[in-house]
Order: C-alpha cells, then structure tokens, then sequence
C-alpha cells in the first residue's frame, strides 16, 4: 500500500462536525515547547500543531480518543468534552 | 423531576459493557433506558478487533450463528520485530480450531449495532444520538441523567460510557487517566478481499488470524502492534503507551505508516484499500487504577471501570466488558427486589465481581502492568532476536559458529546476562 497522509486517511471516514462549537479548548498562551511537541505527535488525527510559537488546533477530523487530554494534563488542553449527541466521528467499521 | 416517568435504571453507554447489562435487566422485567451518544451503537467504538467468546456466550449462548462475527480464530502468530527484521512465530491446531468457546475477529460498529438491538428487542428502551451532559444527585445519591436539556430519573444508573469515562470522573468516583496507565491504539481497516486474505495467511472458510508484533510498530516504544483478519478486511494498527510517547522520534500517526511499510508487513497488505482509520484510549493500568465500582444509586461497568488486562501477547478487554455488564445488572435485579439502591445494597455488584474471572485475571495480573513498562521486552528482545536469526541463518563462506556461541555473543552484546535476570525475577514477582 502506497504512504499515505493522515488528511488523506481522514478522508475515508465519515464525520458530522460541530460547526459552532469545539469539543476541545486549547490554551493559546502554553508554550513548554518539549511538551507541546509531544502533543503535536501524539495526535492520531494530526491535528495538533506548533506554528510561530504558538499552538494551534482544529476539532474538524478529530477521532475522539482522548490522547491529548490525557498527554497535556490539563496544561496544553484546557478542556475536552465529548461532542454533542449524534456529532462528531461516526464510525461504521469500528 | 421533569420526566413523567421514572426508570428502574438507566444505562449510560450502549457498548458490550451497556448492552449486556441492559440486556440482563430487561429480560427480568425491568424498565431500562439506553442512552448512547453516538448517532447508532457502535458508531463511537473502535478496538483491534478480537473477542473471547465465552462472557457472551452465557447471555446469548451459540451467539455466534447470528451475530455479525467477521472470522474464528484458528491462527495466531508473534513477530518480534526491529527496523528491517521480524523473527515470527506461528500457531495453528486443530486445538485452536475445536475450543469450546472460541475468538472471533470482530468489527465494533457493527458487533455493538447487533448486541444494542438485542437489548432493544429485550424491551430496553434505545436513546441513540444523546451525549448526557451530567448526573443528577441530590443528597449523595445519583438519581438521574441529564441529556438533550432534560432530566431523566431512575432507581440505578449504569456507567458504561468508556474509557472516556467523564461522568465516573465529574461525581469523584474516577480519577483522570495517567499517562502511563493507558495507551493509544490506532487503526486501519483495510480492505484486500476474502480470497487474497485466504490466500496470504493460509487460512480458509471462515478461519481467521491474529498477529502481534512487538519491538519496531512502535519504535521500541511500549506497546505492539497487530493484525487481525476480518471476512474481507485486515484490521491492522499499533498501541502505545502514552507516557512514552515523544520517547523515539517517531509520531503515533507515523508508527501506523511504519509497520505498513515494514517487510514482514508489507507483503500481506500490497494491494489494500483502507476503508475506516481510527483511534481509541485502551486501559493498561490494570487493578490499581480501577475506580470506585460502586456508590448509592450508580455503578460503573466495562471500560469506564478500566477492566482491561494486557498480557503482552494479547489484550483482553471486551469479554470483561460483557461480563462485568451482565453482572452489574445482575445486582440491580437483586437490589430491585429489596427495593434498595444503596450503595451497600448495590455492592453485590463487586461480590459478583470477586467471584468472577474478572477479579481473577486483575488481580492475578496486577503487576504486569509494571513488568510490561521495562523496554527490554519492547526494544532490546526484538534487537536480539534479530541479532541471533541473523547469525544463525548466516551462510557467507566464514567460519560457521555454533549455536550456543551465538547465542553468548547475543546476550553480551545487550547487556549479558544481568539484564535478563533482573526481568526473570521481575516477571517471578509479578505472577
């Protein structure tokens, strides 16, 4: 199978995004560089990431994991909540 | 109260944990409400794929005529692996192929879909497509659910919402996760078609294989990865531990694209379509990190109470689900007919579990959890391994060296014999 990108993988699953609100707030103003590339990695929906010294995210293709609640700690993920009823990742393989 | 009626219990989550216990309750005549957030059950689940049969077995016996199973496993096979090695080990007998309660490769979404209608045709009242926001206690006692702006009441609520469990953590029951206790697994379904997976694993009719690599999927990192055969489809992914991620240079993303690419992998995969990526927490931090299971009016089942146990070859999460689900609604039936939902009148629920496999294999396997954190097993057993098949299967014209000698030249180049003994009598202590 050729490489594929994680954008690419997204694709292939079916989402109903939240148009109006994130699931998950990051807090802008945390910049411990070690720890944040440790978020940016461990993403599997690669939807983390540190530009200009500043962390940046999108709830859009998020798979509702949980990693990077878990992996920040309350530091670099303020707040993670499931998406509302009936949004977000709809998985029809499991 | 809002709600014209109240419920005997609801059940938060409609995975193998929720349905098995709303399963039970509603075939002792209880009033059972369901309530799943994603927009079916299933839709939100995703884990490597393989069920033990035999929890399910006691609910729904012969289950898997009519269940949407994908294949019975027959096979099973371990690689340790590094970088561009795999030394591998397969099994297959006719002992695998005639237990009395076998594996089956499974596809969540449409196993749990199937499991839920079966409560559903039970007379469970099914609420699809409703996240609850919170729990409704009044005077210490959980009495409801909030979901959708509206409150629903009930004698017992069932928490089987996962391993995300945020309702567990909002009433103090659950603590956050740590980073060591859990890891993340991602997947891929990739569809091949049933002839070429026949044809590649050696397998026919509805057989089925089970793989796990240790050592290279992960970077050395704790954790594997695996493979399992569906009817047309491989589930193919990696888990690793969270806390050691950012340990090797190598995202979690970028693992998946690792073992794809890898030769020992690569072969049984050429050709593939990928179908469904996901990801998912799995719980490894076994007894010690298990919540409070009980208080009045609530009781936490499945993953939300981290019933996992990783035993290094394989990961064992779903047949205690079903299990613990089963017998959580096995004591609200009891404590319905004292009419009593205290917590002390609920904690038949952890007696029912004590006497369960479930309480066994925890406790059993409690320090495993530790054993498995050493990176010998993860890093330097694959290197080695690799080393020894290396040398052994080395015809170059030099002298030919014995495989004893091999063997010594191994170990001395990891560490001796030192290292081995300090995990030999680590993994003495942990049994």
């Amino acid at each position: 199978m050729a490489k594929m990108s994680v954008d690419d993988k997204l694709g292939f699953d079916k989402f109903v995004t939240d148009e109006h609100e994130s699931h998950i707030q990051i807090n802008e103003d945390y910049h411990d560089e070690a720890e944040i590339k440790r978020l940016v990695m461990a993403c599997p929906a690669n939807l983390y990431h540190y530009d200009d010294g500043k962390l940046v995210f999108s709830h859009e293709g998020c798979l509702e994991c949980g990693t990077c609640r878990v992996i920040s700690g309350g530091k670099g993920v303020k707040s993670w909540k499931h998406p509302k009823g009936a949004m977000g990742v709809e998985f029809h393989q499991g | 109260m809002s709600s014209e009626e109240k419920f005997d219990a609801i059940v938060v989550g409609g995975g193998l944990a929720g349905s098995a216990a709303a399963l039970t309750m509603a075939r002792a005549g209880l009033d059972v409400m369901m309530v799943e957030r994603g927009k079916f059950c299933g839709s939100k689940n995703s884990s490597g794929g393989r069920l033990y049969g035999h929890s399910l077995e006691k609910l729904i016996p012969n289950f898997a005529a009519e269940a949407p199973i994908e294949r019975k496993i027959t096979q099973e096979r371990l690689s340790l692996m590094t970088e561009g090695g795999a030394l591998s080990f397969q099994y297959g007998s006719d002992k695998l192929e005639n237990l009395k309660y076998p594996s089956y490769s499974v596809l969540r979404s449409k196993f749990d879909k199937w499991l839920a209608d079966k409560a559903e045709e039970a007379g469970v009242m099914l609420t699809e497509g409703f996240l609850v926001d919170k729990l409704v206690v009044e005077d210490g006692k959980v009495i409801g659910v909030m979901t959708g702006g509206e409150e629903f009441d009930a004698d017992v609520v069932i928490l089987a919402d996962g391993v995300n469990s945020l309702l567990a953590q909002q009433i103090g029951m659950k603590k956050e996760l740590e980073q060591k206790d859990v890891a993340v697994g991602v997947k891929e379904v990739i569809e091949l078609g049933e002839d070429v997976i026949n044809e590649r694993f050696g397998l026919s009719g509805n057989d089925g294989a089970a793989w796990m690599m240790a050592g290279d999927p992960t970077g050395g990192n704790l954790g594997g990865g695996f493979i399992y055969t569906n009817k047309d489809s491989l589930s193919l992914g990696i888990v690793t531990t969270i806390s050691d991620i950012g340990r090797v240079d190598v995202s979690v993303p970028d693992m998946v694209e690792r073992m794809k690419a890898h030769p020992a992998i690569a072969p049984f995969i050429k050709g593939g379509k990928l179908k469904e990526y996901s990801a998912h927490l799995v719980t490894e931090g076994g007894l010690k990190m298990m919540p409070e299971l009980v208080r009045d009016g609530v009781l936490v089942a499945g993953d939300a109470a981290a019933m996992v146990v990783n035993l290094g070859y394989t990961v064992r999460g779903m047949d205690l689900a079903i299990e613990s689900g089963r017998l959580a609604g096995e004591a609200v039936i009891k404590a319905k007919n004292r009419n009593d939902f205290s917590a002390e009148s609920l904690s038949v629920y952890k007696t029912l579990l004590e006497e369960s496999f479930i309480m066994k294999l925890m406790k059993q396997y409690q320090n495993l959890p530790g054993l498995l954190e050493d990176h010998i097993i993860f890093n330097d057993f694959p290197k080695m391994a690799d080393e020894f098949a290396g040398m052994v299967y080395k015809v170059d014209g030099g002298a030919p060296v014995a495989l004893p000698m091999i063997a010594l030249t191994v170990l001395a180049n990891n560490g001796g014999l030192a290292n081995l003994f300090d995990l030999g009598k680590k993994a003495w202590e942990a049994m």
